[in-house]
């Protein structure tokens, strides 16, 4: 199907999100959408599947002038879309989500889940997913979140078909099987538009680009475009795309995990036995496939997790058994994997998130009152800082673009003396602008003397960060290596296999 | 080792671990404890003598079984070792990282409620009817557990429905005047359902159109039909009481040879038309709301309301229906006011019903099976001291109206796990 977007403006008060903005995208295409958080491109999609009304502009499919009133309008009109901030229903078993909106039903109104999950098995098993459909999605990985998303504008035949960063959280062999389907169904001739901020998966899939900045369209790019010439043409200036850093200054203090075991609530053991060290002034980056123990690591590490045994030492000091509180008074900065659940409230402004922490005393608490002025000042200060794309500090951050969401997080937790950081996934869908930004910060960091963990499922980022990389498998820790060990050992090791014999299968 | 293998294996299921580890906490135990001491303290300060007799069959039943005469102290004493000894064994078994099955629970409640009873029932002449103790409990249950399933219904579409108290008296009222009106128990029904629905359409439009807060509105609309009724009662049913408020009553309906199975046959199967139904609702409520396209799309409305906005659900519709059917459920439980309990409408008749109602919606984890359940173990409280009254305890009825509650809220913290009520309860849906 033949998809036009024409002149479609988009306010938001004040704010043009898009403005007067013209698509074509034609069927059998793969239409790549590339632009800086905030330049519009998810609200450009949420017009088109009918989520918001455009204050101007008009969508056609197939020539026809199409009025949608609701998201229900453009599924019948055959546009499926998988989105930024994951639709999924919590406490619904994956089969219930996917079949959700267009159930089909048997005898006395019941419900045919064995057709869900029939339909589930049949698109995992032609794509090469993994999903059980009786899962719980809330139990799940957000990686394998993100394929019931995937699963569920599937299971719908949409002709075409919107991928609001679906790579955001997938591990690179995700990632590759997706491009894989999404090839597989525009040989089908489905008309596809898929947003990402990873050029090298554009450069891969993309037939065509079209470059976003500040909801207008600014210009086109063929895929044979080179890395630096997209960045460029995103953000309007050139980017770096390596980290620079010097050889760490190791110092003696530091973090200290020996024989760390956590149990989730069913009595899993998620992280098994593990010891590992960091010390000040050098990044160790947890690497490995999402749901192997790195999550429930950082969060024993802040204190979240309640069954937890052995021991974590700052600077000599026990953490385990603190509260979040005391353990973030040691200077512990804390960036969770999921910003929206974790990290910030979203009917708070960006003024109140940037002291989320920080409530319980000077400067930005006197004698039990918030101290507004300076608040206010402080969160001035930060907006510039991190460049956060906003109209203003008292916007609710909740209406922020996914990757000025994350910045908000990271201003945060950056601002504070540190002891320790944390980081899970840092630049999770982030512009390449801001990833050399929040890059550069994490390099300052250690550099001050400060030990980093840096938990990230993304390959180049884990080899360009780190000083060590430490692969997690199930829970266990396979190998703790230098930075420079070659990507097929790496990616041997994140399936378990000891560094020794990936170093020998791959040579 | 090509790069084959690498891939099969990073395809395998990600995020299992292969230890398991079983956790247990010692709530359970702890509240078994407090239980235990709290009863062996009541026995202790407040000894009672002589002893009790529990009837088991009534004078008209078919098979007739004795009158069970126990000596009181002793009997109450015995059963508190049984508790003791439940008890010792759930320390065991925690201490060995094991769970505390739920049969070993039910055995400590029963030898409570036994030892309980004895006690409360000592040197009374009179018969502690068993049957009168379970048939009451089931009766005085029905508004709280219709209202409960509105409730539950309700809230899982993310409508707080703090208004049941409201819907039940609406009910009870409306059925009050058109029974006596068309001398039609059936009438009275259908009237209360479409009274309690009316009570719920109020609550829709504040709370789903005009995203009032709908704590506000239930308590708003629950004193406003507390006033309204009393008003129309002093004005309008007094006056002509004859005609408009001496309703037509549900009869028992005996169930043949079912009411005949001794004590369960009175209690379960010897029941006018509303109980029954009640009987069929909690099922059915619980059906649709797990198993049928309706029920789905209703929950999702109350987790999600954006997810199912996605997939083309219509939130405001959904809930709309959902609030509708809530308000005519706890319509039907009004109807028991009038048309089943009483014949004739009395000011503030149901007393708060409603708010027991509630929390029974929140001790049963906003399922509608375990909410009615929770309602009949209120029904149980209620009930309790007008038996004992009736059996002429030396125990003050205050006394008695608190011990079930404290019992229950104890029951709740140590073996009601986690409830976490619908995440988008009480949040009205703005889209954009
Ligand atoms: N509901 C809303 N209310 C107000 N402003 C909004 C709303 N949704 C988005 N915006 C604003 O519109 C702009 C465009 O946001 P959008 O989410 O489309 O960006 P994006 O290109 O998808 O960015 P990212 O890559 O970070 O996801 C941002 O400045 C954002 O703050
Ligand atoms: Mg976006």
């Amino acid at each position: 199907m033949l998809l036009e977007l024409r002149g479609i403006t988009k306010r938001f008060g004040a704010l043009v999100a898009n403005d007067h903005i013209d698509l074509v995208v034609q069927p059998g295409e793969i239409h790549s959408l590339l632009g800086e958080n905030g330049a519009g491109k998810s609200t450009l999609m949420n017009v088109l599947y009918g989520l918001y009304d455009a204050d101007e502009g008009e969508i056609l499919l197939d020539g026809v002038v199409q009025n949608f009133s609701g998201p229900g309008d453009a599924m019948a009109a055959g546009i499926g879309m998988v989105h930024q901030h994951f639709m999924l229903v919590p406490v619904f078993t994956v089969a219930e989500n996917v079949m959700l909106g267009h159930e089909q039903t048997r005898g006395g109104g019941r419900l045919d889940l064995e057709a869900a999950r029939a339909q589930v098995k049949e698109i995992s098993a032609r794509f090469g997913f993994h999903v059980d459909p009786d899962a719980v999605v809330e139990d799940l990985p957000v990686g394998v979140q993100q394929r019931v998303e995937i699963i569920k504008a599937l299971s719908r035949n949409a002709d075409v078909l919107v991928f609001d960063e679906p790579t955001a959280v997938l591990t690179p062999q995700e990632t590759d099987e997706l491009m894989a389907i999404m090839r597989q169904l525009r040989d089908e001739g489905s008309a596809i538009v898929f947003i990402t901020h990873k050029l090298r998966e554009v450069r891969e899939v993309a037939d065509r680009i079209t470059v976003i900045r500040h909801g207008k369209v600014v210009g086109e790019a063929l895929p044979t475009a080179s890395d630096a010439e997209l960045a460029s043409l995103m953000v309007g200036r050139s980017v770096e795309l390596r980290v620079h850093k010097g050889s760490p200054q190791l110092r003696d203090n530091g973090l200290k995990v020996a024989n760390l075991v956590v149990t989730n609530e069913v009595g899993t053991v998620v992280v098994d036995d593990i010891s590992f060290e960091v010390r000040g002034g050098e990044v160790l980056v947890v690497a490995g496939v999402q749901g192997n123990g790195q999550t429930e690591l950082t969060e024993a590490l802040l204190g979240l997790e309640h069954n937890v045994s052995g021991s974590i030492t700052l600077d000599g000091e026990e953490l385990v058994g603190r509260s979040v509180r005391r353990i973030l008074d040691e200077g512990v900065g804390f960036v969770p994997e999921d910003r929206t659940l974790d990290g910030l409230i979203g009917e708070f402004t960006i003024a109140e998130n940037l002291m989320l922490d920080r409530s319980d005393g000077p400067p930005f608490v006197k004698a039990g009152a918030l101290q507004l002025p300076f608040r206010d000042r402080f969160a001035k200060e930060k907006v510039a800082e991190f460049d956060v794309r906003t109209q203003g500090i008292t916007t609710q951050v909740g209406r922020l673009s996914g990757g000025n969401q994350q910045k908000v997080v990271l201003a945060r937790e950056l601002s504070r003396d540190l002891r320790l950081f944390v980081a899970a996934q840092p630049t999770r869908g982030v512009d390449v602008g801001s990833i050399e930004f929040i890059h550069k910060r994490i390099v300052a960091t250690r550099d001050a003397g400060v030990p980093v963990l840096v938990v990230s499922t993304e390959l180049d980022e884990a080899v360009a960060l780190a000083d060590r990389i430490m692969v997690m498998y199930r829970g266990t820790v396979v190998g703790i290596v230098p930075a420079d060990t070659p990507r097929d050992v790496l990616g041997l090791m994140m399936a378990g296999i000891s560094p020794e014999d990936a170093k020998g299968e791959v040579a | 080792m090509s790069a084959d293998h690498k891939t099969t294996q990073l395809d395998a299921p990600l995020s299992e671990t292969t230890r398991t580890v079983t956790l247990v906490t010692w709530k359970t135990v702890g509240v078994l404890l407090v239980v235990t001491v709290l009863y062996a303290l009541l026995l202790i300060a407040v000894p009672h003598s002589g002893d009790t007799r529990f009837l088991l069959s009534q004078r008209s039943d078919f098979f007739q079984i004795p009158v069970i005469v126990v000596p009181a102290a002793p009997f109450a004493w015995a059963c508190g070792a049984v508790m003791l000894a439940v008890t010792a064994v759930a320390v065991v078994l925690t201490a060995r990282g094991r769970r505390t099955p739920l049969w070993l629970v039910v055995i400590y409640s029963l030898a409570g409620l036994a030892g309980f009873l004895a006690w409360a029932g000592a040197g009374s002449p009179r018969d502690l009817s068993i049957v009168g103790l379970l048939g009451g409990a089931v009766l005085w249950s029905v508004p709280f557990v219709y209202g409960a399933l509105g409730g539950v219904i309700g809230e899982r579409s993310g409508v707080v429905n703090i208004a049941i108290e409201a819907q039940l008296l609406g009910a009870a009222f409306t059925a009050a005047i058109v029974s006596s009106i068309t001398n039609s128990a059936f009438a009275g029904l259908f009237a209360a359902v479409f009274a309690g629905a009316l009570v719920a359409l109020v609550l829709g439009l504040f709370a789903i159109t005009y995203h009032v807060n709908q704590v506000i509105v239930g308590v708003v609309l629950n004193v406003l039909v507390v006033g309204l009724t009393s008003f129309l009662y002093s004005q309008v049913l007094v006056p002509s009481a004859e005609t408009l408020n001496s309703t037509t009553r549900f009869a028992s309906i005996p169930i043949p040879v079912l009411s005949d199975i001794p004590v369960l046959g009175p209690v379960l199967f010897d029941q006018p038309l509303p109980i029954y139904l009640m009987f069929i609702a909690v099922p059915t409520v619980w059906y649709t709301l797990n198993r049928t396209r309706w029920g789905l799309r209703l929950r999702a409305v109350g987790e999600h309301p954006k997810a199912a906005d996605t997939v083309g659900i219509d939130v405001v519709r959904t809930r709309y229906n959902a609030v509708l059917v809530a308000g005519a459920v706890a319509g039907l439980g009004g109807a028991f006011y009038t048309t089943v309990y009483l014949s004739q409408f009395g000011e503030n008749m149901t007393g708060g019903a409603g708010y027991i109602a509630l929390a029974a919606v929140i001790f049963g984890k906003w399922d509608p099976i375990r909410s009615a359940f929770a309602g009949l173990l209120f029904g149980f409280a209620s009930n309790l001291q007008n038996v004992l009254s009736v059996v002429g305890s030396p125990v003050p009825s205050q006394f008695m109206l608190m011990v079930p509650y404290v019992v229950t809220l104890l029951a709740v913290a140590g073996l009601v796990g986690r409830s976490r009520p619908p995440a988008a309860s009480g949040e009205p849906y703005i889209k954009g």
